[in-house]
């Protein structure tokens, strides 16, 4: 959305990224995706697909991973979305799933990466000490060309053991 | 303590982790503020003449700025008068576009040749009102009959190039047909191979912003080349030093992204024409139709040999389907043909190829780019010949491997290997897989009666980097007044880790710390001289020529510290693991790299070099595949994949073992689920992810990498390419796995991808003989 | 990649929601999850001109023990199907088929009301569904109404709902022998949508993708119920049915996989209770 359609603001989208207030006048159609990137001017979040299959789109949504190219900003209104930027803590540091990536070269081009990250600490809030299996299982929505997925299951894995319930096999 | 060999997590990754890439789509450059979209109107049949193109309603629509056609590109150089090339003339064997009679437009003039051919530009303010707008534009077609398989091209009823007469663009290689060399041969093997058509996929599609101001051109691209990009962009009429390309961050290429495509160019074209800034980000399903495909080859094979399992004699007889427009003449299967053997010395080698126009998608460089069809169809040959003779299938590989002592070999199709030691990868990855063991429980399970059976598959190959040695790559590397250093390379990564990789060879030559050298790519204001990165040449050039630089710079700052230490230049130190100069046997004189850049004039030490290598390197490696297919269904399941890839010294070994791992992922994608189809119109109807195979996390194992390293000569790194091997290995591996493990049921060959229903229909077959 | 620009309603109530449908008429659907909708309007093959959400009719989440039944309200998302304790120890068939619903992305916002109601041919719930005889509860203008799942599933895309009509529950009998079950999937890649599936409940066999609409596999409960032998019953698996050939799998081979995934399913079923 680079510049105003006139007349075709139809909705009225208010809901928290990262948490900051994001309100906006947005189109009926408007993808969540673009909303984050275009409106909250976040643009880690990146579109690998059209069809719902990739998960370069992930975010949490209200604390769950979403395909945020398969919801409408309007589904979200009074919500809470998480997005990559947001994962860090206040202080700058890294958060275990994304300080694991980097240990693990778990990322290459980083275009899936944002997606991949927040699949992770999506599955590993709901799963803390997941098997490999259940791990790859769990990424079958989110599609990397570069890394071949050993590292990021590594990474998946090294955090979840890092985080203090540590990693079945 | 050398930094080399040693895992180095990448300096790249915190941004990347924390605020993310920026990739074209993300641009918020000031020059775009207020920039246009862009998006293409696309052909919908795949053979037609175009009879009309009304864009009024589009037109009228609320938002759009303008709608382009081939007829608005009166402000062109207009391409030369199309020529059918003489009958002597040598075969076009170039990576580059075939002109003339094949010539490709920009957008579509008065024929299309694919579904996705783009047609018209539509340029609408804001992104959601593109496709509504591109809709409004109505192309009438008349439709010619389609040319949707390489069996039809051949079949030369309907043409492509009426100016060709032929949907034949290309012939070369050598002769084949001599029926002697199989004389005596007392197995011979004989059949039709395919190498499927596949997508390169990356997970950025093809995307571009172009701003036109004061004369100046800007492009910031997702492209592995941005001086080729600047070269190919002087096709909108400006010279090259009107032209800025900009690489931002790349979301992945593997060869599909070398230069720009024609879309790159209309929207330059447009920029420039509109003289608004404009940003073209295509969706997955145009990138599935319209971004260049690769393999697509068709291969008949005959390999003879004893009982013994001694090979004596191979033919390959290759046609590439080329698409509907000849991008790269016929450099991938005359690549095919060179690396045809493979890692075996045969006595009679035959290799010639075709390449045919189809309606289909342009097919170009993919990672392996012509390699890959070549070992994979060596390897599952020789399996067949092996299975044939009745003799185990590394036993046969042994038999006829070029032994290390043969090195430098040059083979039967001219192909002037460096060094390589097959014998002891096969080796090495029979051990750690335990293959005997493996081949003890496949046994049991057979005589067992069990319905999910192991199959074990072996590949070795070698494969050629860096065929462009010739060209090489280029490296600035400056040391500054405050004891940091830039280095800008003329290498482009989407994703290869260059600048770690590039800034711990500094650090090896300089002791300047890593988190105090900056790299620079992809800019040609600031590298105006470069070659890029694919053929996995990147640190067998680009980092040699780092290293070169590196060298020159600890020369001259020789010099000058011995100025300032008033002393022999041969007494003058460095000591890399601190980056302090001193002087031999006195401790107390030292100087820092701030202090000698500092007296240097301009306070700064500045090498430019063009490195260049006279050879190609030959990585070259043994990958083995554990599956089991369950033989009620045909499923195939990946049970392990071993693999010792050696591309000399590693120089980082994080960053080595992720370019197999990606390389193995996608090898074995090939092998099982992936295929780019259209149905006999030459609709596509892989163009979605829905549709389109392509590999997750849940298909794959984790891989168990070997280390083997054997240098090369051809440059100071001693380091051959290690980008593509993964791939070319991991098919064939693959491929011959699922064929081992119903061998026994007589099945001998499988093609590509091995779906349940493939895998299921061998055995049926089989069975009923 | 954007759909067609439509207007977007919100619902609050099931009453709301019918009435905002009632008023818009045929151009007006449903947005459950979107799971199913919205990447049908990404691609430009539906276009509603006016949505109507209802992810805020919280009334219409729940699992709720009805004694000789579950209650499962239609916007319950599969991943609390999936999770559920009740379903797990009650009806794990149920909740198992919810877990093999697309990635866990999806299974976050896609609801058991809105998969049914979209009925794809080669979606997982409804043939689960239709081996457990459940019954569809719909409301719309006119009142409520109760289709048992065997009368709910018309053809590709079509369900009995007439337009403006809500799914407002799945009423799921607890079956006799709840562990008696087996749900087998088969497809060339996790992700896949089932190139065939089988839903087994004790002796009711239910077919993904063997026809235009999930299926009871009759010749094999008939068989069963003669005495036959799981062998002998499965290989009847595709009569009565019509599967189609496209790019992932043959009719042949489909009814290959029926027969065999049948047998599968069967034995897995019995082996578990």
């Amino acid at each position: 959305m680079d510049s105003d359609s006139e007349g075709e603001f139809e909705v009225k989208v208010e809901l928290t990224v990262n948490g900051k207030d994001v309100t906006a006048d947005v189109e009926d159609r408007t993808l969540l995706v673009h909303f984050l990137r275009d409106v909250a001017d976040l643009t880690a979040t990146n579109i690998g697909c059209d069809t719902t299959s990739c998960g370069a789109c992930t975010v949490l949504l209200d604390g769950e991973s979403v395909k945020s190219c398969t919801v409408l900003a309007a589904q979200a209104d009074g919500r809470a979305v998480t997005t990559l930027e947001g994962l860090a803590s206040d202080a700058g540091e890294m958060h275990p799933v994304q300080r694991a990536f980097h240990e693990e070269h778990g990322l290459q081009c980083g275009y899936c990466t944002p997606g991949m990250v927040m699949a992770i600490v999506s599955l590993l809030k709901e799963n803390p000490s997941p098997t490999e299996a259940e791990v790859r299982q769990g990424l079958e929505g989110n599609i990397c060309r570069c890394t071949g997925y050993h590292n990021i299951v590594r990474a998946a894995l090294s955090a979840a053991a890092s985080s203090g319930t540590g990693a079945s096999q | 303590m050398s930094i080399l060999g040693t895992r180095v997590i990448r300096t790249e990754d915190p941004r990347l982790l924390t605020s993310g890439g920026v990739y074209v789509d993300d641009l918020r450059e000031p020059d775009l503020a207020g920039a246009v979209r862009a998006t293409f109107v696309r052909s919908t049949i795949a053979h037609a003449l175009i009879t009309g193109i009304d864009t009024s309603a589009a037109l009228e629509a609320p938002g759009v700025v303008a709608v382009l056609t081939a007829a608005d590109m009166t402000d062109l150089p207009t391409p030369p008068p199309p020529e059918p090339l003489p009958d002597d003339a040598p075969p076009p064997e170039g990576p580059a576009p075939m002109g003339g009679v094949w010539q490709e437009p920009l957008l579509a003039v008065d024929r299309v040749r694919f579904v996705g051919e783009p047609v018209a530009i539509v340029l609408t303010d804001a992104a959601y009102g593109g496709e509504d707008a591109a809709e409004l534009v109505s192309v009438d077609y008349e439709p010619l009959p389609a040319v949707p398989s390489i069996e039809a091209a051949l079949a030369d009823e309907s043409v492509l190039f009426p100016g060709a007469g032929t949907n034949v663009c290309v012939r070369g290689g050598r002769p084949i047909g001599d029926e002697s060399i199989f004389e005596g041969c007392e197995i011979i093997v004989e059949g039709d191979v395919v190498n499927q058509r596949v997508a390169a996929l990356p997970m950025e599609g093809r995307a571009t912003a172009a701003a036109f101001k004061d004369g100046k051109l800007t492009v910031w691209t997702s492209t592995q080349n941005a001086q080729l990009a600047r070269l190919i962009f002087t096709a909108v009429g400006l010279p090259p030093d009107a032209i800025r390309v900009v690489a931002p961050d790349v979301g992945g290429g593997f060869g599909a992204k070398i230069g720009v495509d024609r879309e790159q160019i209309v929207v330059a074209w447009a920029a420039k024409r509109t003289g608004r800034p404009v940003r073209w980000v295509e969706t997955r399903n145009e990138n599935l139709m319209a971004m260049t495909q690769g393999r697509a080859q068709l291969h008949h094979i005959k390999m003879g040999g004893d009982r013994e399992g001694h090979i004596k004699a191979y033919r390959l007889d290759v046609v590439q389907d080329s698409g509907a427009y000849s991008r790269m003449g016929g450099f991938l299967p005359m690549l095919t043909n060179l690396m045809a053997p493979g890692v075996y010395d045969i006595p009679a080698v035959e290799a010639n190829y075709t390449a045919v126009v189809t309606n289909g998608t342009p097919i170009a460089a993919y990672r392996g780019a012509g390699r890959p069809e070549a070992a994979a169809t060596v390897e599952r040959v020789v399996d067949w010949y092996a299975a044939e003779a009745g003799v185990d299938s590394a036993l046969v590989r042994r038999l006829n491997f070029i032994r290390k002592d043969q090195f430098p070999f040059v083979t039967k199709t001219g192909a002037p290997y460096d060094t390589g030691d097959y014998e002891a990868a096969l080796d090495k990855v029979l051990a750690a897989a335990d293959y005997n063991e493996l081949r003890a429980e496949q046994e049991r399970r057979i005589r067992a009666g069990e319905t999910r059976l192991l199959g074990i598959g072996l590949a070795s190959y070698v494969e050629i980097t860096a065929a462009d040695g010739a060209a090489g790559e280029t490296a600035k590397v400056e040391v500054h007044d405050d004891g940091t250093a830039t280095v800008y390379t003329g290498s482009s990564a989407h994703g290869q880790g260059h600048h770690t990789a590039y800034a711990m060879i500094v650090t090896e030559e300089l002791g300047i710390p890593m988190d105090k050298i900056e790299v620079i790519h992809g800019d040609t204001d600031l590298v105006p001289d470069g070659v890029g990165t694919y053929a996995s040449r990147s640190l067998q050039l680009g980092g040699s020529a780092v290293h070169t630089a590196a060298i020159e710079i600890k020369e001259e700052a020789s010099k000058k510290a011995a100025e300032l230490f008033e002393a022999a230049e041969s007494d003058v130190v460095l000591d890399t693991a601190t980056g302090i100069w001193h002087i031999a046997g006195d401790p107390d004189k030292s100087l820092s790299w701030s202090q000698v850049a500092s007296a240097a004039g301009e306070g700064l030490i500045v090498a430019n070099v063009r490195f260049t290598a006279d050879r190609p390197t030959f990585p070259f490696g043994t990958q083995l595949s554990l599956v089991e297919v369950d033989v009620e269904t045909g499923k195939v399941t990946l049970l392990r994949h071993v693999t010792a890839d050696d591309a000399g010294p590693v120089l980082n070994p994080l960053l080595f073992e992720g370019q197999r791992h990606g390389g193995i992922a996608q090898g074995a994608a090939q092998a099982l689920v992936e295929e780019i189809l259209y149905d006999a119109d030459g609709n596509p109807m892989t163009a979605t992810l829905m549709d389109y195979g392509a590999i997750t996390a849940a298909e794959l194992p984790s891989f168990e990498l070997l280390t083997s390293e054997t240098p090369t000569t051809v440059n100071p790194l001693g380091v051959k390419g290690i980008g593509e091997a993964g791939t070319i290995g991991a098919t064939p591996a693959v491929h011959n796995a699922v064929v081992d493990a119903v061998k026994h049921l007589g099945v001998r060959h499988i093609d590509m991808p091995m779906t349940p229903e493939r895998v299921w229909t061998a055995i049926q077959k089989a069975s009923s003989k | 990649m954007i759909p067609p620009s439509f207007t977007y309603a919100r619902a609050t109530s099931v009453d709301e929601a019918i009435a905002l449908a009632t008023e818009h008429g045929e151009d007006a659907k449903y947005l459950a999850g979107g799971q199913s909708l919205l990447p049908l309007m990404k691609l430009r093959f539906a276009a509603p001109t006016v949505l109507i959400d209802l992810g805020r009719v919280t009334e219409l989440s729940y699992i709720r023990d009805a004694g000789t039944y579950v209650a499962v309200g239609a916007l319950t998302r599969h991943h609390d199907v999936a999770t559920s304790e009740l379903l797990r120890s009650d009806i794990p068939l149920l909740a198992h088929t919810a877990e093999a619903v697309g990635d866990p992305q999806i299974r976050h916002r896609g609801t058991i009301g809105g998969s049914v109601a979209h009925a794809d041919a080669a979606a997982d719930l409804p043939a689960a569904l239709l081996a457990l005889d459940a019954t569809f509860v719909i409301r719309g203008e006119s009142g409520t109404r109760s289709v048992p799942a065997a009368g709910f599933f018309h053809g590709i895309f079509e369900t009995a709902l007439e337009p403006g009509e809500l799914l407002t529950e799945i009423q799921v009998p607890k079956p006799a022998t709840p562990a008696a079950w087996s749900f087998q999937k088969f497809n060339k890649r996790a992700i896949d949508f089932a190139m065939v599936g089988v839903a087994v409940q004790g002796t009711s066999v239910a077919l993904i993708n063997m026809g235009s609409t999930p299926l009871r596999a009759t010749a094999v409960e008939s068989a069963l119920a003669a005495g036959a032998s799981v062998a002998d019953a499965a290989a009847l698996a595709a009569e009565g049915t019509n599967a189609g050939s496209d790019i992932h799998a043959s009719k042949a081979y489909r009814e290959h996989l029926a027969r065999v995934l049948v047998r599968r399913a069967l034995e897995e079923a019995s082996a578990r209770s």
